[in-house]
This record gives structure tokens, sequence and C-alpha cells, in this order.
């Protein structure tokens, strides 16, 4: 018996993979979202580095 | 043996799907961390930013799933031999033990460093204690030492409330201990009803059940005592700073038939409850989901509604 092309280990592996990368474009996006939301907050100071006045 | 009959049985052993790991992270319980935790953060004083409020969610309840995943990774064993587990992604072959272990403790160094990024270092630090209790305290060491492990596995489901609301306000106070002691108490009633009707399965697990260690009529005893202390705490919560007249209401009905339930359930004898299939146990038990649902429920209420002078007192 010969092996089919799509076989269902494939449909698995696929499934899995766009779902680990919709969630790592979902935490992308939150991340950004949060950092907008943070330094657009009223209290926001950018932190002072070495160096800086 | 046909290629395609190795590699079916091959496949289910190395490739699971998607669904296989979310699995991992009982999202039943995660969905009740969800609620209580959204709850304790609207019933906050202080309001947080909407992106603020869900990321803040979202971690607490990955946090709460990861901790699911390590509690599945340690007890694949006794898993696979209660009815109600077996088919969770380890004992059904789906998921390697390591592969539990590896998404557990990832999942839990993530959502505590950005619980506590998105809102304080001390939400993010009570995240963490929570996941070390449930997983350290509870699975590892209490679960299978001692009879009371549902009370102390309690607590470690009883906390998101109280980090939801110090994601929050960054502080503590008494009402989320309020919240608090409503699941915690709420936790033993719960499922000693369960483990009344569901006895072979802790037998053959040998996990000390109250029911298997005390026996049935102690189990009996111990549910209309917690559910006594139960009724008190969630009566006081009514008159703090999340409760209100909606609450009241909703408490003064619900514990009525809660201690109804458990007053049933002392005086049955186990004659009458094999005629009848466990038919209170399994109404009190139906019951108590709703009764945590619906308490909650009217504390989120009451927290909407006080914007429009309407919640609380």
């Amino acid at each position: 018996m010969s092996l089919r092309k799509e076989h269902e280990i494939h449909s698995r592996r696929r499934g899995r993979n766009v779902g680990v990368g919709l969630l790592l474009a979902g935490f992308v996006v939150l991340v950004l979202a949060l950092t907008m939301v943070k330094v657009t907050s009223a209290g926001f100071t950018f932190p002072e580095f070495e160096g800086t006045e | 043996m046909t290629d395609a009959s190795i590699n079916a049985s091959m496949t289910r052993e190395e490739d699971a799907s998607f669904g296989d790991y979310f699995a991992l992270l009982k999202p039943r319980v995660m969905s009740l961390v969800v609620f209580t935790a959204f709850v304790g953060l609207m019933a906050a004083p202080m309001g947080v930013h909407p992106v603020v409020g869900f990321a803040a969610i979202l971690f607490i309840a990955i946090g709460g799933g990861a901790s699911g995943a390590l509690n599945m990774w340690w007890d694949a064993d006794i898993d696979q031999v209660m009815k109600r587990t077996k088919s969770r992604p380890i004992p059904a072959g789906k998921v390697d033990k390591g592969e539990a272990l590896s998404l557990g403790l990832a999942l839990s160094g993530m959502s505590v460093i950005m619980l506590a990024l998105a809102t304080n270092v001390f939400a993010g630090a009570f995240l963490a204690f929570t996941i070390f209790f449930y997983v350290v305290v509870y699975t590892m060491w209490l679960k299978r030492a001692t009879p009371q492990n549902i009370v102390i596995g309690g607590a470690a489901g009883a906390f998101p409330p109280v980090i939801g609301w110090i994601a929050a306000t960054g502080s503590m106070s008494i009402e989320p201990w309020l919240m608090f002691a409503l699941t915690f108490l709420w936790t033993p009633p719960h499922f000693w009803a369960l483990a009344l009707f569901m006895r072979n399965d802790y037998d053959m697990a040998d996990v000390p059940m109250l029911t298997v260690t005390h026996g049935r009529r102690s189990t009996r005893k111990h549910i209309l005592v917690y559910t006594v202390i139960l009724a008190i705490f969630a009566l006081a919560t009514a008159f703090t700073g999340v409760g209100g007249p909606i609450y009241l209401a909703v408490a003064l009905v619900l514990n009525a038939l809660f201690l109804k339930g458990a007053v049933q359930i002392w005086r049955r004898d186990e004659d009458i409850c094999e005629m009848d299939n466990f038919k209170v146990e399994r109404t009190f038990f139906k019951l108590s989901l709703l009764y945590l649902f619906l308490h909650f429920g009217a504390i989120l209420m009451e927290a909407l509604l006080k914007p429009y002078g309407l919640g609380g007192w």
C-alpha cells in the first residue's frame, strides 16, 4: 500500500504550526499594544541612562 | 503491517495536535480562573486600561493553565487509573510527560514575567506563589498525603480574584480575601459531593480522599460543616465594599438552597443513595457550579453598576 501524499500527520502538523503562528502573532500585537498604552499614559517618564542628562 | 498502519500507530504517539497541548492547560479550570480573576479586577476600586486588564487576565489564565500542565505531568500515573481523567493527553498517549513539563515550566515563567511587566511586580510574584502552591504544595506534597487535599487544593484555585485585585491596585485589602474565601470554602463541598458519587475512581487511584480515609458518613458531615461556614462568609461579603443589595439577594437564595442540599446529603444513608443513583448528591454538585458562578456574577454586577450610582450600598 502506498503512502498518500497528504497523510493525516501532515494536516495535524499544519494545524499545530498555524496555531503556534497565530499565538505568536497575537503575542506580538499584545506586547505592542501594552507598550503603546504604557508610553502614552500620564505618569510615564523615559528611564534615564548613564551619560544622559 | 502496512505503511499506513505503521504510520497510524506512530503518529498517535509522536504527533499531538494543537488541541492536545491546549487540553494540558485544563481549559475548564482555566475558565473559572479567568472569570474569578476578571471579577477581582473589576471589583477593585482602581480601574485599569482595557488593554492592561485584558493582558492581566490573559497572563493569570496562562499561569493557571501552566500549573494545570505541571499537575498533569506529575499525576500522569493516577490519571491513567481514574475514569474521569484517563482521556487526558498524557494517559491517552497523545503527549509525552516531558512535553507537559516543558510546556508547564515555559508558560509559568512567561506568564509571571509578563504579568509583572503588564501590571506590577506584586501581582507577578503572587501568580508565581499560586503556581508554586498548586504544583509543589498541593500536587507533589499533600494531594497523596492527606485527606484534606481538596481543602488545600481549593486555596490554589481561590487565589485568582486576589491576583486580579492586586493587578488593578498594586495593594491588598480585605475584599479580595472574602472572594478568596468564597472559592476556598466552596471547593470541599463541591468535590466531596463528586467523590460521593464517583467513589470507585478515587479508591482505585489510591488518592486519600475523605470518602476513603474517613468514610462516607464523615464526608457527609464535612460537607454540611463546610457549607455552613461558607454560607456565613458568603453572606458577610454582602456587607463589604464588593457587596450590595443584588449580591445579598443572590447570596440569600443560593445559600438557602445550598444549605438545604447539604442537610439532605447529611441525612441520607447509602442504601437510599444507591437506589436513586445519588440523585441528591448529583443535584448538589450541579448547584455548586451555579452557586460560585452566580456569587461572582453578582459581585461583578455590583461593580459594573457602581459608576451609575446603583451598585453597592
